[in-house]
């Protein structure tokens, strides 16, 4: 058994697993998508495609324009519309491609399986991860073969794969790891190849004990590869949190990468797209999604082509059981509320929350009692509350000096106030604010 | 009890020598102007000059020869007091006042969702862009109220931003604040603006806002010193050519025009000059001038919007300006 060390921080919101059971069903080609060019963390892709064009399922649609940024690929077969502005899981309308589907669904003839991938060298291997736009899929989107290529200077010795899924609510990599867990190990054995490491850890909470019985059973030959459950506890899935709660190890303060301590962290649905892609030459154009809350008569996680409009996958799951009052994309700890069924599935859309009225509570922010809660809870070792008075008094210089830009957002503060003060908000508030100040200086 | 008295005059005396000493030979010299430019100005340290603070400025004023105008909160009379003690002639810099370029208030634009956070719209930018449906729509959380130092923003009632062109200086920290960019420097002598700045096609305007620029055109053609034109789906103003008829107040079909409170005057027509030539009457925007030729014109007061441009083009100069204006029009087209 190996040892677990603690975070600091956190906390235990009740788990909400309500889709954990729910096979992971096909929601097939809807008749139009809308696939956003930004879908990523990193510069937008560019539209390769032309209004008019027809495309088939898996060609390339948008052009990565940088190092840190990946392809975009069309995820159903059919006639380009439009290309524009669409609205977007942030929020506002941003540049997308409009697809119509021509209800055939085929897969486009310049796929490449590979048999022998595990002969290929790894920049080739992250050449075609890049071209395949494998993002991380936990939520952050950031292109996965940025993560994969550490310089010389800072050696690799712990890949983790993480499959915690600490969120409340969210089964997608529950599910994944009970379904298709070969993939993710073959996946994880293709990032470690590249990273040329020999130990990984995958690490599951234990409230999944029926997916930690698999990948152990399936790991049990691997020798590189082992299986650790870890505590309950939010935010176990962060990367920082998940690499001192396995490795002991503290990634440094102020910009520090889990690369300067010798870890590279994997999310198992990037994993599992990773082999999908370098083994079938298949690009990332679904991935499995969670659509659940009381909102919802039947909760599911569905595979999901990317682009789908949110109000497709409501049908897919019987409707609304009662008015609802928030649909939020992703967990509810981190998520980002939406206000149009429009806005579409992305890359990074691990869930979709709909919350009834009566679920959604209406607080007043109430003055701080400077109880210190929040500062307990931050797994970042911030002083939230601190924080928050530096931004609504405009004091950012002094915000800076407190390491307000080392904030994850995850949500802990916001959680145990008692007074209902919206600190997140306040603290990505003057995240922007400092780091835009740096920009201009 | 006679020692402790010695003792400590005699440590006052030897203090206060010190103290002389170096008063004399360790002063820095103030020009006295400095302090006398200082005592005229607000001394509220807004920082629109381009100074950190007002005894910067007076110092730049005094030492630099910086145009005493550079202060956009002190008003005319204080430019002179400053230009009689620098002893030189003040040349006057227009006065300028915020306008918030939006008159969508909660009752006539559309919202996305609703809102409960933080009151400030700089951190409700942030989430989504706020819940205006416009993009560009003034939001009223109010961080302009917080930022002006002249208390000089009020939000209505109706959740929109309204500034006090009283108190206003026009130091422009709002229009640097706004994260809409919503807030612009207009001349304060120019009261129309055309309060909408969304770029938005004109239908998807209608559909967010009952009070937008729906880019028809109308007020371009009216106007009758070309001082509106078209950028993309948005009338702009330019100001400078502007002569504050309110043409295009009355004319607009959403309101999205104002005039701020401005009272429009009325022009009269006097019988005994009048030649009866008809210039007038052709060239009236809103045809408020009839009357046979070579007979004495008539305004219609009601129809007149107070152009004054028969006043610059009647050869007699017949037509003068009625005293006193009755009705202001920015209200009556309401």
């Amino acid at each position: 058994m190996k040892r677990l060390y603690l975070f600091q921080g956190g906390v235990h919101p009740s788990g909400q697993k309500i889709s954990q059971n729910a096979p992971i069903e096909e929601l097939g080609a809807p008749d139009r998508v809308v696939v956003p060019l930004s879908q990523h963390i990193g510069a937008p892709c560019e539209a390769t495609v032309a209004p008019g064009d027809r495309v088939k399922k898996g060609d390339r649609v948008g052009q990565a324009t940088g190092f840190v940024s990946v392809n975009i690929h069309a995820p159903i077969s059919g006639v380009v519309k439009s290309i524009g502005t669409f609205p977007h899981p942030v929020g506002r309308p941003l540049p997308a491609v409009e697809i119509e589907s021509d209800g055939e669904d085929t897969w486009a003839d310049t796929l490449k399986p590979r048999e022998d991938y595990m002969d290929l060298s790894p920049e080739t291997l992250k050449e075609i991860i890049q071209d395949m736009g494998i993002v991380g899929m936990g939520g952050a989107a950031f292109p996965t073969h940025v993560k994969l290529s550490p310089p010389k200077e800072k050696p690799i010795d712990t890949f983790i794969i993480n499959g915690a899924e600490c969120e409340p609510y969210l089964t997608a990599d529950h599910r994944l790891m009970l379904e298709e867990p070969e993939s993710i190990i073959a996946g994880a054995r293709i990032a470690m190849r590249i990273l040329g490491v020999t130990r990984g850890i995958i690490a599951i909470e234990s409230n999944k004990p029926d997916a930690i019985e698999k990948m152990k059973e399936l790991t049990e030959d691997i020798l590189e590869l082992g299986v650790v459950a870890l505590k309950v506890r939010y935010p176990q899935g962060a990367e920082k949190q998940l690499i001192k709660t396995l490795l002991n190890r503290e990634v440094p303060f102020l910009g520090g990468l889990p690369m300067d301590v010798g870890a590279v962290v994997q999310n198992v649905g990037t994993l599992s797209a990773i082999f999908k892609a370098v083994r079938f030459g298949i690009p990332l154009i679904e991935r499995i999604t969670t659509v659940t809350g009381s909102g919802v008569r039947a909760p599911k996680n569905l595979r999901v082509r990317i682009g789908t409009p949110i109000k497709v996958l409501i049908e897919a799951c019987r409707g609304f059981t009662s008015e609802i009052g928030k649909v939020i994309m992703g967990g509810p700890m981190m998520g980002v509320s939406q206000h149009s069924l429009e806005a579409p599935v992305v890359k990074g859309t691990s869930g979709i929350l709909f919350q009834p009225v009566a679920e959604v509570q209406a607080v007043v922010a109430q003055p701080c009692i400077r109880c210190g809660s929040c500062i307990r809870a931050c797994p970042a070792r911030l002083m939230p509350t601190v924080l928050g008075v530096f931004a609504q008094r405009d004091m950012f210089e002094e915000a800076e000096r407190c390491d307000v830009v080392e904030c994850i957002e995850c949500g802990c503060c916001n959680y145990v106030c008692p007074a209902k003060i919206p600190l997140v908000q306040l603290l990505r508030y003057a995240k922007a604010e400092v780091l835009a100040r740096r920009k201009a200086a | 009890m006679l020692i402790a008295i010695f003792c400590l005059s005699g440590l006052g005396l030897l203090a206060s020598l010190g103290l002389g000493f170096v008063a004399k030979r360790f002063a820095v010299e103030v020009d006295p102007r400095v302090e006398a430019v200082e005592r005229l100005l607000h001394g509220i340290n807004c920082g629109a000059c381009g100074y950190p603070s007002c005894s910067q400025f007076a110092r730049a004023v005094v030492e630099q020869g910086v145009s005493a105008v550079g202060c956009v909160a002190c008003g005319e009379d204080t430019a002179m007091a400053i230009a009689e003690v620098m002893g030189v002639e003040a040349v006057l810099a227009e006065k300028k006042v915020a306008v918030v370029l939006c008159k969508g208030g909660r009752g006539e634009s559309a919202t996305k969702f609703s809102y409960r956070g933080v009151e400030d719209c700089k951190a409700a930018v942030i989430v989504s862009g706020g819940d205006k449906a416009c993009p560009y729509g003034c939001l009223g959380l109010g961080t302009c109220k917080r930022v002006c130092p002249f208390d000089a923003v009020v939000i209505s009632e109706n959740g929109l931003t309204v500034i006090d062109t009283e108190r206003c200086t026009g130091c422009g920290i709002c229009v640097k604040e706004c994260p809409k960019g919503v807030i612009q420097l207009v001349p304060a002598g120019k009261e129309v603006s055309i309060l909408c700045h969304s770029t938005e096609k004109g239908a998807e305007v209608r559909k967010k806002c009952e009070v937008g620029c729906i880019a028809c055109e109308t007020c371009v053609r009216v106007c009758p010193f070309d001082a509106i034109f078209m950028e993309g789906s948005l009338a702009v103003l330019d100001h400078e050519r502007c002569r504050v008829c309110g043409l295009c107040i009355v004319r607009c079909p959403t309101h999205t025009i104002e005039g701020r409170d401005r009272v429009f005057p009325r022009v009269e027509i006097m019988a005994d000059t009048c030649s009866g030539c008809g210039i007038c009457s052709m060239i009236c925007p809103v045809n408020a001038i009839e009357g046979e030729k070579k007979e004495v014109h008539q305004v219609s007061g009601e129809r007149c919007v107070g152009c004054l441009l028969c006043i610059d083009r009647c050869p007699k100069e017949a037509i003068r300006i009625k005293a006193p204006a009755d009705s202001t029009l920015g209200v009556a087209s309401q």
